[in-house]
């Protein structure tokens, strides 16, 4: 079953720049799907219009039945309380603990604090970080605080999880953890699109790899198929 | 329930939103500190002259002499007359008998006098009504209608002066309240802007606030708790000012300015009730500027 239809979605900036030209595409439940592509190919536009941060200047996306491309500003809310995003640079509240920024995103629905703390607790265990909830942000790593970011996206059960450059500020080994994370994410039957520049890291999942140049689908490789060699 | 939760959130965020920004804060407090003063000092003044007309009013009476040679049934009929008028509160007959009592009493050279008079049809004086207006401005209305009644003489009640009377502290009230509405206007003004610096300063919170599904009213309720918060502790200084200070001034002046004519108000609980005043405004202006301010923001 598809979770992301994209149908003919072209999108032109004010400033008359079209980064996104006639796009199709289809994204099924349960995929891990890497977005790669030069800098200035329409990757980041594309995910935007996923979240809902960019509207579409035509065509249509669908996400779980909403269709994203029609969403209001004031109801953006809706689709965002589906999907969980993650970005190069964590985002995180710089003043509230670890804790705090997870629950962050289950409070503002009104959950009972037990329900919080419980499901708060679970998404800091699935990331690693049961043991730092008390800490600051910048008592963390860079690692550590993206999979901060990683528990906070996750935390109310998103179907899909977009990943905007997760691993563009950290090294290889820490690049590599926060990948492990992402993969047990989607084992656990969480979609994920992620946009990366990492050739080494999408060599290394061998996951479907859809390739963006100049504002259109240039190949999408199946699992498996896609294969950098370096130069 | 949820929804109890949600703002019970949103309260204590706020609160400490408050202490965390405190730099901010103050200045926003302290904006609303001075405005309030201002605003206590205006309500004060505005209130002290509407109290001190409304005790001028209270004293404006017109009097109607009635003829030398009316007779005591005609009295009791002009009597009926003057209850048909509009605008009378109250009067009161005064006898010719009685007012030569009185004066006679109060100096001896009236005694010497009006003694020679004891018949009520030499008596030299005449019989009169004092006649209570409910609206002043219609003190001349009344008047003219009281003229026109048969058996009246003459009607005194102080014209001109009060025309001018009613005018002057028409002109005061209506600055004074012109001027408290003007500051109220221009904190409101003021604390939107300091707290949109404040809001600037927390871009990102707003930002990954959206990111993580907050909607709108999710996310200006903190804002706008927080300018409650604002207001709320800006009004503290101005109350015990406005408490304090009044207390003081009245006892300084005796409870009175220049003359026993001009009374001030007793301070309880006439103060009491310009602090409410004050929290109310520090409250919904505080609101009032966090609401504007969060909305140019977020440009819903």
């Amino acid at each position: 079953m598809d979770l992301i239809k994209i149908k003919n979605v072209e999108k032109t900036y004010k400033t008359g720049v079209t980064a996104i030209y006639d796009l199709n595409l289809n994204i099924e439940k349960g995929e891990f799907v890497f977005i790669i592509g030069s800098t200035g190919c329409g990757k980041s536009t594309l995910i935007k219009m996923l979240y809902r941060e960019e509207k579409p200047s035509s065509g249509m996306i669908n996400i779980g039945g909403i269709n994203v491309s029609k969403l209001k500003n004031r109801n953006v809310y809706k689709i965002r309380r589906k999907i969980g995003v993650v970005f190069q640079d964590f985002k995180l509240l710089p003043k509230s603990t670890v804790y705090e920024n997870v629950a962050f995103a289950l409070e503002i629905f009104g959950l009972p604090n037990s329900e919080i703390h419980s499901k708060v607790i679970k998404s800091l265990e699935l990331v690693g970080l049961k043991h730092k909830a008390k800490n600051y942000p910048h008592q963390l790593s860079g690692g550590e605080q993206q999979r901060v970011a990683i528990a906070r996206a996750i935390v109310n059960g998103p179907r899909l999880l977009i990943c905007d450059e997760p691993t563009g500020n950290l090294d290889e080994n820490t690049s590599m953890e926060i990948m492990k994370v992402l993969e047990e994410i989607n084992k656990l039957g969480t979609t994920i699109i992620m946009v990366t520049h990492d050739t080494d890291i999408v060599n290394k999942m061998k996951k479907r790899v859809i390739l963006l140049d100049s504002g259109r689908i240039v190949k999408d490789y199946k699992e498996g198929e896609y294969v950098h060699e370096s130069a | 329930m949820r929804v109890l939760r949600i703002l019970g959130r949103n309260i204590r965020d706020s609160f400490k939103s408050v202490f965390r920004n405190f730099s901010l804060s103050l200045a926003s407090i302290a904006c609303i500190i001075i405005t309030l003063i201002v605003v206590s000092i205006a309500m004060i003044l505005s209130f002290n002259v509407n109290n001190f007309t409304k005790a001028v009013e209270r004293d404006m009476t017109i009097v109607a002499f009635l003829n030398r040679d009316i007779s005591l049934d005609r009295i009791e009929e002009i009597k009926d007359e003057i209850n048909t008028i509009n605008y009378v509160e109250t009067f009161v007959f005064q006898d010719k008998m009685t007012i030569s009592e009185e004066m006679m009493e109060e100096s001896s050279d009236f005694d010497s006098i009006l003694e020679k008079y004891e018949n009520r049809d030499d008596n030299p004086l005449l019989d009169a009504f004092q006649i209570k207006v409910t609206d002043i401005s219609k003190i001349e209305e009344v008047a003219t209608s009281v003229s026109n009644i048969d058996g009246v003489y003459n009607v005194k009640y102080g014209e001109g002066m009060v025309d001018q009377l009613v005018s002057v502290f028409d002109i005061v009230k209506k600055i004074s309240y012109g001027v408290v509405v003007a500051l109220i206007i221009v904190t409101a003004f003021l604390i939107s802007n300091t707290i949109k610096i404040t809001i600037f300063s927390r871009k990102r919170e707003i930002e990954i606030m959206r990111l993580v599904g907050a909607s709108n009213i999710n996310i200006k309720i903190p804002f706008i708790f927080e300018g409650l918060f604002l207001g709320l502790f800006g009004s503290i200084i101005p109350i015990l000012v406005t408490i304090i200070g009044y207390d003081a001034l009245y006892n300084a002046f005796n409870g009175q300015v220049i003359s026993p004519f001009i009374q001030l108000i007793v301070p309880l609980p006439f103060t009491y009730l310009v602090s409410l005043a004050l929290v109310a405004i520090g409250i919904l202006v505080g609101m009032f500027g966090s609401w504007r301010a969060v909305k140019k923001y977020l440009k819903i």
